[in-house]
């Protein structure tokens, strides 16, 4: 079928890769950008990735008896989200102590997440488990290419809608204007009695709990199976994306598609033959990221739309 | 240093593991395994008898070459985590040296020639971390994370493809090493000289920075970056050389792993030496001869991944979730310190 359809394969595996691959940047880059917008950063997101996977993954095997194969793999969603909440809770605390650094915390959060995840993992790489069932808008073709590209996740309609709400939560409710407000002068939010550690304590918990879901995209979706390499750093580059992004949710959209799509260009240039760099290609995402980076980041100013006391030390 | 910061900098960080140890037998009991037991097979496995301190002490000079990638960037104020980029590179740069040389020169000249290019694979790659940070703002935890991957994409493109071996069917490596050019056990024992490696190069690390001029300018840049460059310190040129230096260390360690126990370039390269040396980093506080002591202890850790397997019935993970935990730990224990130390 890639013969007959020659090179117009590859724009087509393009946009069947980004609809499938940016879901786990998607949900991981809102997580990352909502903890962010509250002054801190949590590296931890791909410890937290890996044990949504798995605790999705082994949810909804565990559960498809009772539950039948339709929702077990939702119930390994709320699971996975409630799985990254409790690793939110270790990270939240652990950062906000005074002299910790939370990008070490991060770090250590993704050795301690990892290890979970692999440690309680073991059992469910061999058996199958229910995964969530996508729409499929593409079925009035008969080329499987196209088929393939109109397929949509709910959970990537999810992230989708997601988006927007999150920049009217921050533009327009009063939630939204806490966190900023702790985010930018977590010293003049204190002395408008608000309590900086709750806020940023409840930032990372419902960021973690975002990058779970992410977490659980990629093991219930695509690629749709449990092991450990089932991440390929999304976690890590999702704190890359939202600098990108410029903290913005609607662009963390955008940015989201690109990674997604760059994650594809290997497989997509394999399916038609040229795979003398496959693993080169694969690393698209991270050559990316790191261009994007040294793009837009200066030495001398702060890019627009940074909070101000992101990685800022504790005010004891 | 008065006696009592000194008795704090001891007790501390024993505590923590102390502490580490106690939630990771919870964890275990959770598990299903008998705590008192896990802590016994773990001491057996790690220092039980010469045979298990010669595994651990094995595994501990990669760590403390792959710490230092960590630890000496940490006194410039830069959290660098590159340490398993930098070490995929240096054991390519060594695989390179050492295959295209052959038997053209003697083995110590073949094995330095393997360091030196490996040495300046990894520093390379690390001083560019430092590049992007001094001059394009470039953030060096994520620039390092980053690269991580994109050296281990390297290294599969390689392995699978241009240097492929082609009768290395089931785990794709580039040609052997020629057996004489391979890094020699200290005499009497398993140990390859690689320990050596480490120790020396912790020791080095140490004196660099805490008895030198140059030194006391890495320190004072990460003390107070603002006031090094008021100061008229090179603090770009400091960057860069300690970004080596660092690089260069975790390049050393690949360096060990391709000629001392791999004997080829290939995915083993990549097991968690980096991860581990990052650890290690954090626990030693950055300080080199802390760091040495702290990688023997985590190779006995890592050394004991096998009996928790075999006797216990634990997952090899188990070894991770440890490591999580100690880190943790020893993070939450940086707040009990009355003053900022070091």
């Amino acid at each position: 079928m890639t013969q007959a359809l020659g090179w117009w394969g590859v724009p087509l595996a393009i946009a069947a890769g980004t609809l499938r691959g940016s879901i786990p940047f998607l949900f991981v880059s809102l997580g990352e950008c909502l903890t962010e917008k509250s002054g801190k950063i949590n590296l931890g997101l791909e410890g937290v990735l890996l044990t949504g996977a798995m605790s999705a993954y082994a949810v909804s095997y565990l559960t498809q008896e009772q539950l039948g194969s339709f929702f077990a793999p939702w119930c390994g969603v709320l699971v996975a989200a409630l799985a990254g909440m409790a690793l939110g809770i270790i990270q939240g605390w652990l950062c906000q102590q005074p002299r910790v650094n939370d990008v070490a915390v991060g770090i250590a959060m993704i050795i301690f997440g990892s290890g979970i995840a692999f440690f309680f993992g073991k059992p469910f790489i061999q058996p199958v488990a229910p995964r969530l069932i996508a729409f499929e808008w593409g079925n009035w073709s008969n080329l499987p290419q196209v088929q393939a590209a109109l397929k949509v996740s709910p959970l990537f309609l999810l992230g989708a809608l997601l988006a927007p709400l999150m920049q009217w939560f921050f533009t327009a409710t009063r939630w939204g204007l806490l966190i900023r407000a702790v985010g930018d002068s977590p010293q003049a939010a204190r002395a408008m009695g608000i309590s900086v550690f709750k806020v940023r304590m409840l930032s990372i918990m419902a960021g973690s709990a975002l990058a779970g879901i992410g977490g659980a995209s990629l093991s219930l979706y695509y690629p749709g199976s449990w092991n450990e390499l089932i991440s390929s750093g999304q976690g890590l580059m999702a704190v890359a994306l939202v600098i990108f992004a410029h903290w913005n949710p609607i662009q963390c959209f955008y940015a989201s598609l690109l990674f997604g799509g760059s994650q594809s260009l290997g497989p997509a240039l394999q399916s038609v033959g040229i795979d003398s760099y496959y693993y080169l290609f694969n690393a698209a995402p991270y050559i990316l990221t790191l261009l994007i980076m040294i793009l837009t980041c200066s030495p001398k100013t702060t890019i627009p739309g940074t909070p101000g006391a992101l990685g800022k030390d504790n005010t004891p | 240093m008065t006696f009592a910061k000194s008795l704090e900098s001891v007790l501390i960080p024993l505590g923590a593991i102390l502490f580490a140890l106690v939630l990771f037998g919870l964890f275990c009991a959770f598990a299903g395994a008998n705590p008192v037991e896990v802590y016994h097979s773990i001491y057996r496995a790690a220092f039980g008898q010469w045979s298990s301190w010669q595994n651990t002490l094995i595994r501990a000079s990669p760590l403390m070459l792959s710490a230092l990638c960590t630890a000496l960037p940490a006194r410039l104020g830069l959290v660098v985590i590159g340490n398993e980029g930098a070490l995929v590179l240096g054991g390519l740069g060594a695989i390179i040296a050492g295959l295209s040389l052959g038997e053209s020169l003697p083995p110590w000249g073949v094995q330095t020639a393997m360091a030196l290019l490996g040495m300046v694979f990894g520093g390379v790659w690390i001083a560019l971390v430092g590049f992007l940070r001094h001059y394009r703002g470039v953030n060096e935890t994520i620039s390092s994370l980053l690269m991580n991957y994109i050296a281990i994409a390297l290294l599969n493109h390689l392995v699978e493809g241009p240097m492929r071996d082609p009768s290395s069917l089931n785990k794709p490596s580039t040609f052997p090493l020629a057996v004489l050019n391979r890094l020699p056990d200290l005499p009497g024992t398993r140990i390859h000289y690689g320990l050596i490696y480490g120790l020396v190069a912790c020791i080095l690390a140490y004196i660099l920075i805490q008895r030198t001029p140059f030194g006391f300018a890495a320190r004072t840049t990460g003390g107070n970056i603002r006031a090094a460059q008021m100061a008229g310190l090179p603090v770009g040129r400091l960057i860069l050389i300690i970004c080596f230096l660092a690089g260069s260390c975790a390049g050393l360690a690949g360096m060990v792993e391709v000629a001392a126990v791999h004997g080829r370039a290939n995915q083993s390269l990549n097991v968690g030496y980096g991860y581990g040396g990052i650890l290690v980093a954090f626990v030693a506080r950055h300080n080199p001869l802390a760091a040495a002591l702290v990688s023997v202890l985590l190779g006995g850790i890592l050394a004991s991944g096998g009996i928790l397997q075999r006797v216990h019935d634990l997952p090899d993970a188990t070894v991770l979730v440890f490591q999580g935990l100690v880190f943790l730990v020893v993070l939450f224990s940086e707040s009990l310190y009355q003053k900022e130390g070091v």
